[in-house]
């Protein structure tokens, strides 16, 4: 073995043993700084012969070609056990809570009024909007209930003062999502398909009945429209909000000043652990019927009222309250609780903002 | 309306089971709300009889019994303590199982004193048949052992209650019901046994309408020698069946009648009458005191029968107290009239007084029917009563003049969705009492007088569909408009969504509160410009003015459920003056953060944080942020922190938001602890962005990179850091694309009433790189336009 050889093993084994950076540096210090031992070795070529130096060179090139290499592979090693070293100590118990971004949630109201404005928007109907200060002709006259029409008494309704004599209208809270019909019929031309979501209000206040609710106001004007469009579009309208094939309905006559004929709307329901759920055949085994909405064909005099000829238009409306229709599709009991805005109450069973009501994503995001 | 399966027979030929008149009634349009089966309260009672009677071996006034339950197995040991249980005796058994209707006690096999019973002989009142409770019920011997005791009762008389729509006055009446349930195939409707009364002598009171408007017509007679017992068992039984007490024969008889036939009546002791009967206008205060034992004060817009004392009944609504029948009267006068529906309806409205009678003639009964009701009514009192009548007085007519409706038979498809065959149509038509004539496809139907609701051709429809059935309507699709569904949403309602999904996704919750609130809680709100003249309770009655009311009475709520952090928000109306106005407001109250490991301890939320939400949230319903100004609040000092609060608008007038604290004294109304912090955002304020379709405007970013340079000022207090800001940006509007305030030091080294101000300003080159000299330029433009609104660069 050459003097070369053996000082390269000796310095490769020392810079293997180097324990910490500041020996190591020392070792390379000791072979490749200004008077290191391979430096020397470097300059000594220049005195050398061609031959010596045809056989000494590589030799030398090789020895620091080694030692650079080794000393790189040993600072490497070092830095990485320094560095775990350091991360060993920055270690935290990952258990401990991180800070949750709060929460905020979308009214059930509000959601589900989403969810009927994306149904009847694919059905072709806009949705409009009326004041709930009402006056008496829209709210009552108009949909043919005269004031001493018996049906007035089936609305408790909150009136404001008279204005004094000759004052044009008496004004109220509309108890009826219907005066939009009205102002639809006035302000539009037909064909009309508009559904009217908001609150109402009646003088009625108990476990099932709150001062304020709120309702959605169905209405078509077309030519030839009859009461087979409006079972079409009450059974397409349920089926895909209560995203169900099997939803049955059952239309009874009954009466409503504003509509004729007019039909009370059941819907086919069984009981399961305390809850409605509706689907299913009314008169199948373990089902019921329960009321879900009124309708029926526009009164003539209404279509009159509003400025349109009767004889061309006709077509139909319904009602139904949007607080029954999210509780009977999300489950709450007490129509009270929509109203307190407990963060609990809210919290569980509100809706996520992002939970946005599509054709695509479904309906109950 | 209440009736009874056995009452409705007496007008009805039919076999038809209970479930069958509910199911007919319910598809026909005649909701029923309930079935009452006094047969269900007697399950497990039957007829019985006493074998043997011994003394029990431990107790004196008891008995022990062997009975027949006529099933042939042996008989059953009972216990007994009626003094009238003997052998023989037939009774009435309560078998184990069996409920006590008068106590709710289920009967079970038990020893009593030692000897064990297998059921209970019964009492009457036990059974609820009667207060009788000295002995057990003792029933002729011939009676059936073994028969249920409902059966053999009749007790099994199904109570059918019906909500009778406010159009149909004539199913008031057992025999309009009957008359619907005949055409829609369930029978066949008897005929109305009309007796003939001879009446000798003239009424024994004159009686008059002197009111034609409100009081068309007053039939009238009188009958002399009555004696006003109790109502035979069978109307006194259906009577109490649908909810009417038992009076007197003459009241049962005028009520039987009015559930019988829709037909409400009266009838006058004429022993308290002074004179002539008329029906006229009430004088104005006028008092009555009614049936029902309280006064009325009349007005002269209300019909009243009166004599030439006072007035003896509220016409058509009820009848006076002095006048009524009692044990004593014997001479009686009987009023069968017709009253103008609408004058009725408005008189019960101003006296707030409902009535059966009420109920039927502000609807309208048959105008066609007098003469019959008068006569039936006669032959009731003459059958139970007795007496002599007097022939019938008739003041005044009743509108009876017939209606006609031009129909067209293919209206049942066109309008109701059911193709019926006219034939149908005719045969329904006339089962419900119309008469038609046919004219060229088209008919003319004459309107029976008992339905007033009938009048144009869309009523006709509904008779025949639903007599027909609903369930025959078929479903056809709406016609649909070529290509996807277009969007329906306007721009407000676009605005609505989007702020409300962007509250809740910035952490509140969506509350709904009531519009109305109390008037001390809109008072600091300026007050509520609309006020309920009927509020159901003083908690809701204004018309909010703001929906904070609303919102700070839920946080004082959840605070007193332990909430530490309240985040809500409301999008609701205002209603102002005006009109109503779209409004977001939010609350926050107690924690921003909850206390934690890493940030110690809870902080509260400041006012910067409702301005940060303001501002989120205009940026979210796309108002234009870069020119929205802060400005001072516009309520002055009455619910916002004086000075932790502002505007947030564009241009003087243009309120588009306020927002930051509100103020302690408001926080301190509404009970609710801590600053509270709020936004109210004015939706129907904010501009409308002009449509200019999908495309953006044309951008490409700068390809050379925004130098940054921080200027450090010093200010008075007095300037604020909008005004610096926006001077700052003013300085020169190519170089400059954004300046921003990151620091404001009051303090140890800035002097006295002064205030030291950072604003790091961003410059982008556009062809090339600023030279140093460029550099220069535009920051002394800086520091001299800072200078002009009073800030000094910091040396």
């Amino acid at each position: 073995m050459s003097d070369i050889q053996a000082t390269q093993t000796r310095l490769v084994d020392d810079i293997i043993a180097a324990s910490d950076l500041d020996t190591l540096e020392a070792l390379r210090v000791a072979a490749l700084g200004k008077a290191g031992s391979i430096t020397a070795l470097l300059k000594s070529l220049g005195a050398m012969t061609p031959d010596e130096r045809q056989a000494q060179g590589p030799q030398i090139h090789a020895l620091r070609e080694a030692v650079t290499t080794a000393l790189a592979d040993r600072k490497a090693a070092l830095d990485a056990a320094a560095l775990d070293i350091k991360l060993a100590a920055e270690a935290i118990d990952m258990t401990l809570p991180a800070d949750a971004a709060p929460k905020g949630s979308v009214h059930p109201v509000s959601q589900v009024m989403d969810e009927l404005a994306e149904i009847f928007a694919d059905m072709g109907f806009a949705v409009a909007t009326g004041p709930e200060i009402e006056d008496d002709w829209r709210n009552f006259t108009a949909l043919n209930i005269p004031e001493t029409h018996p049906a007035r008494a089936m609305h408790d309704t909150f009136y404001f003062p008279e204005v004094g004599e000759g004052a044009a209208q008496r004004m109220l809270l509309r108890t009826h999502t219907s005066p939009v019909q009205i102002r639809t019929m006035m302000s539009q031309e037909p064909p009309i398909r508009i559904i009217a979501p908001g609150r109402v209000y009646r003088s009625d206040s108990d476990a099932t009945h709150t001062p304020m609710f709120h309702q959605v106001e169905g209405l078509v004007i077309d030519r030839g429209i009859h009461m087979g469009h409006l079972k079409w579009t009450l059974e397409t309208f349920l089926k895909a909000y209560f995203e169900r094939d099997d939803i049955v309905l059952r239309l009874r006559p009954s009466y409503f000043p504003f509509t004729e004929p007019s039909a009370e709307v059941d819907v086919g329901y069984k009981q399961e652990k305390g809850r409605r759920i509706v689907g299913g055949h009314g008169d199948d085994d373990g089902h019921a019927w329960m009321e879900l909405l009124g309708s029926g064909m526009v009164n003539r005099r209404v279509i009159a009222n509003c400025g349109l000829d009767p004889d061309e238009w006709q077509g139909f409306a319904f009602g139904v309250g949007v607080d029954r229709l999210a509780m009977l599709k999300y489950g709450m009991d007490d129509l009270r609780a929509f109203f307190d805005g407990d963060l609990r109450w809210l919290a569980h069973y509100g809706f996520g903002a992002l939970s946005v009501p599509t054709l695509s994503g479904g309906i109950s995001a | 309306m209440k009736m009874t399966l056995d009452w409705l027979k007496e007008h009805l030929e039919t076999s038809a089971s209970v479930h069958d008149v509910v199911a007919t009634l319910n598809r026909i349009g005649h909701e029923v709300e309930g079935v009452e089966n006094p047969a269900d309260k007697l399950k497990g009672f039957r007829v019985a009889r006493v074998l043997t009677a011994e003394k029990h071996p431990q107790a004196d006034k008891l008995q022990v019994l062997t009975v027949d339950t006529g099933d042939g197995g042996a008989p059953l040991t009972v216990v007994c303590g009626a003094p009238n249980a003997r052998a023989g005796l037939v009774g009435v058994l309560g078998l184990p199982g069996a409920v006590v209707p008068a106590n709710g006690m289920e009967l079970k096999v038990a020893a009593v004193r030692g000897v064990e019973s297998n059921g209970m002989m019964c009492s009457s009142r036990e059974l609820e048949l009667g207060d009788d409770h000295d002995g057990i019920i003792e029933l002729p011997a011939d009676a059936p052992v073994g028969t249920s005791f409902a059966d053999y009762s009749g007790a099994g008389d199904p109570v059918i209650d019906i909500s009778i729509t406010p159009n149909r006055q004539d199913c008031m009446g057992v025999r309009g019901i009957a008359r619907d349930l005949a055409a829609a195939g369930l029978g066949t409707l008897k005929p109305l046994a009309v007796p003939t009364i001879i009446g000798e002598v003239a009424p024994a009171t004159e009686i008059r309408t002197d009111d034609p408007e409100g009081c068309p017509a007053f039939y009238g007679r009188t009958i002399s020698g009555v004696a006003n017992g109790t109502a035979p068992e069978w109307m006194r039984r259906r009577l109490e069946a649908v909810g009417q007490r038992s009076i007197s024969a003459l009241v049962d008889i005028s009520n039987y009648v009015m559930f019988d036939l829709g037909r409400p009546s009266h009838i006058y002791d004429r022993a308290k009458l002074t004179g002539r009967l008329v029906a006229r206008r009430a004088k104005n205060g006028e008092t009555v005191t009614a049936l029902n034992g309280k006064d009325y004060t009349l007005t002269d817009t209300m019909t009243v029968i009166a004599d030439d004392i006072g007035v003896h009944d509220i016409a058509g609504i009820m009848g006076g107290e002095h006048s009524g029948c009692s044990e004593t009267t014997s001479d009686v006068l009987i009023e069968v009239a017709y009253f103008t529906p609408e004058r009725i309806a408005l008189t019960g409205q101003a006296l707030a007084l409902t009535s059966d009678a009420r109920s039927r003639f502000e609807r309208g009964v048959d105008p066609a029917f007098l003469d019959d009701a008068t006569a039936i009514v006669t032959a009731h009192v003459l059958a139970i009563c007795g007496g002599t009548p007097s022939a019938v007085t008739r003041a005044g007519t009743p509108p009876a003049e017939v209606k006609t409706v031009d129909y067209d038979p293919t209206l049942s498809a066109t309008l109701g969705g059911i193709a019926i065959a006219p034939e149908r149509q005719q045969g329904i038509l006339t089962a419900l009492g119309f008469t038609i004539i046919e004219q060229g496809g088209r008919w003319q139907v004459a309107v029976p007088s008992w339905r007033r609701d009938i009048d144009g051709a869309p009523d006709l429809v509904e008779e025949v569909t639903r007599i027909t059935g609903f369930d025959a309507i078929a479903s056809v699709p709406l016609p649909r408009t070529d290509g996807v569904a277009k969007p329906t949403a306007t721009a407000e309602q676009m605005l609505e969504r989007r702020v409300r999904r962007a509250a809740a996704a910035a952490g509140f919750h969506e509350a709904v509160t009531w519009s109305f609130i109390s008037d001390r809680d809109a008072a600091p709100f300026g007050g509520g410009d609309w006020s309920l003249a009927n509020p159901i309770s003083e908690d809701l009655k204004v018309m909010r003015p703001s929906l904070l009311p609303g919102l700070l009475a839920a946080a004082q709520r959840n605070q007193n459920r332990g909430a530490d952090s309240i985040r809500l928000f409301e999008i609701g109306r205002r209603y102002l003056a005006d009109a109503e106005h779209p409004t977001l407001a939010v609350l926050m109250a107690g924690d921003k953060r909850a206390r934690g490991w890493q940030a110690g301890k809870a902080a509260p939320f400041d006012a910067f944080d409702a301005k940060a939400v303001a501002l989120a949230l205009l940026d979210a319903a796309g108002a234009p942020a870069d020119r929205l100004q802060v400005m001072e609040a516009v309520a002055e000092g009455s619910i916002w922190h004086p000075g932790q609060s502002a505007t947030l608008r564009l241009g003087p007038k243009a309120v588009l938001a306020e927002f930051g604290a509100l103020h302690p004294l408001l926080t301190r109304h509404f009970d609710v602890d801590g600053p509270v912090m709020a936004v109210q955002i004015f939706l129907d304020a904010i501009p409308a962005k002009r449509a200019s379709g999908p495309a953006r405007a044309a951008f490409t970013p700068p390809a050379l990179q925004s130098v940054r340079r921080d200027f450090a000022f010093l200010a008075p207090t007095s300037l604020t850091a909008a005004e610096l800001v926006r001077a700052i940006r003013g300085a020169d509007k190519a170089a400059i694309v954004d300046a921003r305030l990151f620091d404001r030091f009051t303090g140890q080294g800035v002097p006295e009433g002064q205030v030291s101000l950072a604003v790091e300003v961003e410059l982008q080159p556009v062809e090339k790189s600023f030279t140093d000299a460029e550099l220069k330029a535009i920051a002394d433009k800086v520091v001299a336009a800072a200078a002009k609104v009073g800030a000094e660069l910091r040396g």
